[in-house]
Formats: C-alpha cells, sequence, structure tokens
C-alpha cells in the first residue's frame, strides 16, 4: 500500500469496496515499516500480533460508509498510556512500564476501530525539539537522515511523512507536533487546550500539553481530530463544548477571511527562505479572497523564558512520581529509602529532564518564587491579551512555524538556550491555550518548510478551512521525500 | 554568575537528585545560561498584572458521593519494582549501617 498515493479517504474507499482487507492492509504496514525504521528509527515498540489480530476483528464485523478510520492503521507518541503495551515516554525511569489502562485517546481510537501498529519515539518526557533526547534512539529527518527531525514528536511526524504511517498521534506543550511536523513536510496540529482529553497522557507541562493529530493533508488531520476531541470526566479541564465535524467546511472558501500576519515572527531571527514562504503563503491567501494584514504580539518574544519557567515548574512538580517505588526503575545497591529516591531519578532520567526539574525546582522554591514562576504567569496574561487584541479584528494568524528548516543530528543537543530558542514562534501559542497548525508551505535546500496558522480558542474550524484552500491552490504537499536514496 | 555550584546543589537536594562533580560543573554553566536567558522577564512592567495558571474553561464538578468499585489490586501492584505478599518492598528507611 502506497501511503503517499492515498488518503484516510481512498484507504476507506479501498476497505469498503473489499479492494483489500483490514489484515491485508496492517500486514503490508508493518512490512513498510520494517523496510525503512532501519534508516528512520521512528518506532520504539511494535505490537503486530495485536495489531493482526484487531486487524481481523475489523474484517470480520465489516464496515460501512460511516466507520471513516476503521481498520485504518495508526502510530502513537510513546508518552500516551497503552493498555498492556509497553509505554517509556523514551524514559529509562518507564524502560519496561506496562500500563494497566488506556489513555482516553486510546479509547476514542479504538471506538473507531483503528489499529494502533505501535510506539513512536519522542524527547525523554516530551522535553526537547530535536528528538535527541530519547534515551533509546534517535529518529532522522524523512528527507534528509543527517537531520533531526525536530521534536518532541520527531517519531510520529518521521513515521508519517516516510509513508509508514497515514496518521499518528502527537503531543505538543510549546511547538512539539507543529515543529516536528514542519521540519518533515506534513500536517500537526495541536487543538484548542481542552479539546481532547489529557487522561492517561504522561504529564509534563499540565497547563499545556495537548494531543493532536499528525498527517499528511489537513482533511485526514480533521477527520482525527473530530475522532480524539470530547469532553472527558477523567480530565476537568477538558471541554463540554460540542464537538463540530471538522471536515464540515472544507470547501476551499476563505472569501473576505481576515488574515493577521505578526511583524514579530517576521523579523531577522527568522531565515531569509523561511520569511520568503510565508510572504508568498500570505499572497496566495490574498488570491483566494481574504484578507492579509500585518498585525503586531509585542509580548510574543517573551514566550521562551516564560514558558521555560512555567513549562518546567510544572514538570518539576509532575515528575515527582517517578520515585522507584510504585513503578518504573529503581536503582540497585540503595542502602536506605532516601538512597532509592535519589539514585533512582538521577540514573533514570536523562539530562535534559534533570535540566528542567532544576530549573522549576529553582523557580518555584523559596526566594525566587515572586521574581520567577510568578513573574512569568504575569507576563503570560500578557501574551494572552496580546492574541486577544489580534482576534478582536482578525480570524486567524499565518507565521512561520519554525525560525529555520530542520538543523544537523548532534549540532545544538549541547547548547541548551539555543535549542530552547527554536520554539520561539510555536510557544505562544500554548500559553495561550489556542489551537495552532502547521503545514508546508515551501521547500529550503531540500527541506521542508512549515507554516503556520492560529486560531482564537475553539476556532479549529477556521483553521481548517484556511488550511484546506491554501493545500488546494499548492503542491508543496504533494513532494514526498526519497529515503536513504530508495522509494 | 545568575546561580553558583552551591545554589545548583541545593536545588539538586529539593529535586532529589544528586551530581558528580563534573555533572555539576555542568549543569552549574548551563543553569546559569538558562537564568540568564529568563532574567529578561525582568523588563516587563507587570504592576497590577494577574496571573495566569490556567487556560482552561473548568469548573468544580460535584457528583453525589456513591462508592465505586475501585481498580482491582493486584492490577494496582502490577508495575510495582519489588513486591512481596501484596506489599511494596523498600529498603530501611533508616540506614542500619551507619545507625547501627
Amino acid at each position: 500500500m502506497d501511503y503517499f498515493k492515498n488518503d484516510l479517504s481512498s484507504i476507506h474507499a479501498g476497505l469498503l469496496n473489499k479492494d483489500f482487507s483490514s489484515k491485508e492492509l496492517t500486514t503490508e504496514t508493518f512490512k513498510q515499516i520494517k523496510a525503512t525504521d532501519a534508516k528512520i528509527e521512528a518506532f520504539l515498540t511494535l505490537d503486530e500480533k495485536q495489531a493482526l489480530a484487531a486487524a481481523q476483528k475489523v474484517d470480520e464485523r465489516g464496515i460501512t460508509d460511516a466507520d471513516k478510520l476503521a481498520g485504518i492503521p495508526v502510530g502513537i507518541k510513546d508518552n500516551i498510556v497503552t493498555k498492556g503495551l509497553k509505554t517509556t515516554a523514551a524514559s529509562k525511569i518507564l524502560g519496561n512500564f506496562e500500563p494497566i489502562y488506556n489513555a482516553t485517546v486510546m479509547d476514542k481510537l479504538e471506538a473507531a476501530r483503528m489499529i494502533d501498529v505501535g510506539k513512536l519515539n519522542l524527547d525523554e518526557f516530551a522535553m526537547g525539539g530535536s528528538t535527541e533526547n530519547s534515551a533509546f534512539k534517535i529518529t532522522k529527518n524523512a528527507w534528509d537522515q543527517t537531520k533531526v527531525p525536530g521534536g518532541s514528536s520527531g517519531g510520529p511526524a518521521a513515521a508519517v511523512a516516510s509513508g509508514q504511517l497515514l496518521v499518528a498521534l502527537g503531543t505538543d506543550t510549546g511547538g512539539s507536533i507543529r515543529q516536528p511536523a514542519a521540519f518533515n513536510g506534513i500536517v500537526g496540529v495541536k487543538p484548542t487546550y481542552g479539546r481532547v482529553s489529557r487522561y492517561g497522557v504522561i504529564a509534563f507541562g499540565s497547563s499545556l500539553d495537548q494531543v493532536g493529530p499528525m498527517t499528511r493533508t489537513v482533511k485526514d488531520n480533521a477527520l482525527m481530530l473530530s475522532a480524539i476531541s470530547g469532553h472527558d470526566k477523567h480530565d476537568f479541564t477538558s471541554s463540554e463544548r460540542e464537538v463540530p465535524d471538522f471536515t464540515a467546511k472544507l470547501n476551499g472558501d476563505i472569501k473576505k477571511m481576515r488574515i493577521g500576519l505578526p511583524k514579530e515572527f517576521m523579523d531577522k531571527g527568522v531565515n531569509e527562505d523561511v520569511r520568503a514562504a510565508i510572504q508568498n503563503a500570505a499572497k496566495t491567501f490574498e488570491k483566494l479572497g481574504a484578507v492579509v494584514e500585518e498585525v503586531s504580539l509585542p509580548y510574543s518574544k517573551y514566550g521562551v523564558p516564560v514558558y521555560y519557567i512555567i513549562a518546567s515548574s510544572e514538570a518539576s512538580s509532575n515528575l515527582q512520581r517517578y520515585d522507584g517505588i510504585r513503578y518504573g526503575f529503581r536503582a540497585d545497591d540503595v542502602k536506605n529509602l532516601e538512597d532509592v529516591y535519589v539514585r533512582s531519578r538521577s540514573e533514570g532520567f536523562g539530562d535534559e529532564v534533570k535540566r528542567r526539574i532544576m530549573l522549576g525546582t529553582f523557580s518555584l522554591s523559596a526566594g525566587t518564587y515572586d521574581a520567577y514562576f510568578k513573574k512569568a504567569a504575569q507576563v503570560r496574561t500578557l501574551i494572552c491579551q496580546d492574541f486577544a487584541n489580534v482576534f478582536a479584528n482578525y480570524d486567524l494568524i499565518l507565521a512561520p512555524t519554525t525560525t529555520s528548516t530542520a538543523f544537523g543530528i548532534g549540532e545544538e543537543i549541547n547548547d541548551p538556550v539555543t535549542m530552547y530558542m527554536n520554539d520561539i514562534l510555536t510557544i505562544p501559542v500554548n500559553l495561550a491555550g489556542l489551537p495552532g497548525m502547521s503545514l508546508p508551505a515551501g521547500f529550503s535546500n531540500g527541506l521542508p518548510i512549515g507554516m503556520q496558522l492560529i486560531a482564537p480558542q475553539f476556532g479549529e474550524e477556521t483553521m481548517y478551512r484556511a488550511g484546506y484552500a491554501f493545500e488546494q491552490a499548492t503542491d508543496f504537499h504533494k513532494e514526498v521525500p526519497t529515503i536513504g536514496g530508495e522509494n | 554568575m545568575a546561580i553558583t555550584a552551591d545554589e545548583v546543589k541545593h536545588v539538586a537536594k529539593l529535586a532529589k537528585l544528586e551530581f558528580t562533580d563534573d555533572e555539576l560543573q555542568m549543569f552549574a554553566g548551563q543553569m546559569d545560561d538558562i537564568i540568564k536567558m529568563v532574567q529578561q522577564l525582568g523588563e516587563v512592567d507587570t504592576t497590577g498584572v494577574p496571573v495566569t495558571s490556567t487556560v482552561a474553561e473548568a469548573k468544580n464538578v460535584m457528583r453525589e458521593d456513591v462508592a465505586v468499585k475501585g481498580t482491582d489490586r493486584d492490577q494496582l501492584m502490577y508495575n510495582v519494582p519489588q513486591k512481596d505478599k501484596g506489599f511494596v518492598k523498600v529498603p530501611a528507611i533508616i540506614d542500619e549501617s551507619e545507625e547501627g
């Protein structure tokens, strides 16, 4: 099955017409994954036996036209817990963790009868922007295997971009879906905070984390988000708002839509080719009948420091639970209980996770709380107000997703501050809880450029409508990578 | 210096982490860079600005006080690294080699 020549709708049609069975499709998918994953290294765990059994069940029960996702393989970022299937968060501290329950999004995919083929690599606990912080392997960019796939959802992005899968689920705390989507030339959506349940998603920054779909087309993404959204009694921050069918308004009509282009996101810090691609995108939107005007988000430049204080503080609290007692890694040869905690954590966590725990602990400790945590939470308010001011007059914001295309493996890993600055264009969206999408908008030296669309809270329909219209008017999403000289 | 090696050591103790001398040196240097980066927030006037701790529409949720069946104990114990007769096994809380 050539995923480069198909989308969810054509695969669904094939299953419905019995051109192929779900079991055949799943078998073929594993064959493709095994053929390319030596080069891409997207997967941490494959679940072939379970997947084939699930596919057979779909075939036996049959599908109707309403079962848009039934029988279709999907991959899951390994910080989303899967019952009975090892879930590591790419950390040694959870290296042998086998959850006894499913994340709500997994229950939803099971209800839609999708076939979970396995777990995908990430930066440890989703902390990082290159997937180099995984305790187990370094995933490669689908377009150039000497480049990082981005992160932290580098595994899902590379798997979808390299044609191993049509769709995968990622998570996004500061850009972890959108940045790797941009680096791999695919579509990645971070939904509004509260749109999707976080129950069973290994907590990092609880006021920022969201699960979202990573796909090759806008419509596939909208289909997936419709399937995983909705209120969940297990997550009191999940919204009770009704979930629209996100595919309903994909008609290509964006006439008179008002789009703001923030000048702060187009300054000299952004690579020239990336800026040119976004300016071209603005022209495309104008040709489609939208109005594009320059706007300002003056406090967005403080997004990175605000984020690293808030996300790290929340992480330092969330990661207290890894103590070597009830689950996960426990250090050997310990003398006493204190030793269990300190040694299990020191041996179980990688360097980036330790840095964040340290920064968070520092920001929250007596004597620094007001100057760091409280200050950051106040500037967060100003960043939210910036967006509110723009959305009083505009339907959507257009911006680059990243300041550059994918960087080289090993290039930035020893310089945390440079690495953190990569997220400067995605972080403000998480701080304000807004939906954001990255989609293909060009190439620079053979590497994809991502464009970001940002909507007001719960404005995903507008975002998808504009993304779809842009995709229909351009050919960037039709380009496919050549993996290791073959395809 | 925004943070000294001694302060890093103190924060590590609060976070229940330990570092070798080499690691301590690396982390102190990187923490110093990171803290200098976040200190630029000092230039923002936040007088009278409220904090944002959540962007959720969350509200308090009430339910009837009715007992429901919990998770099976063996299930809950499934991932415990060391266990014995249904209990979690841990080393002595007091270090016997030192305390005698």
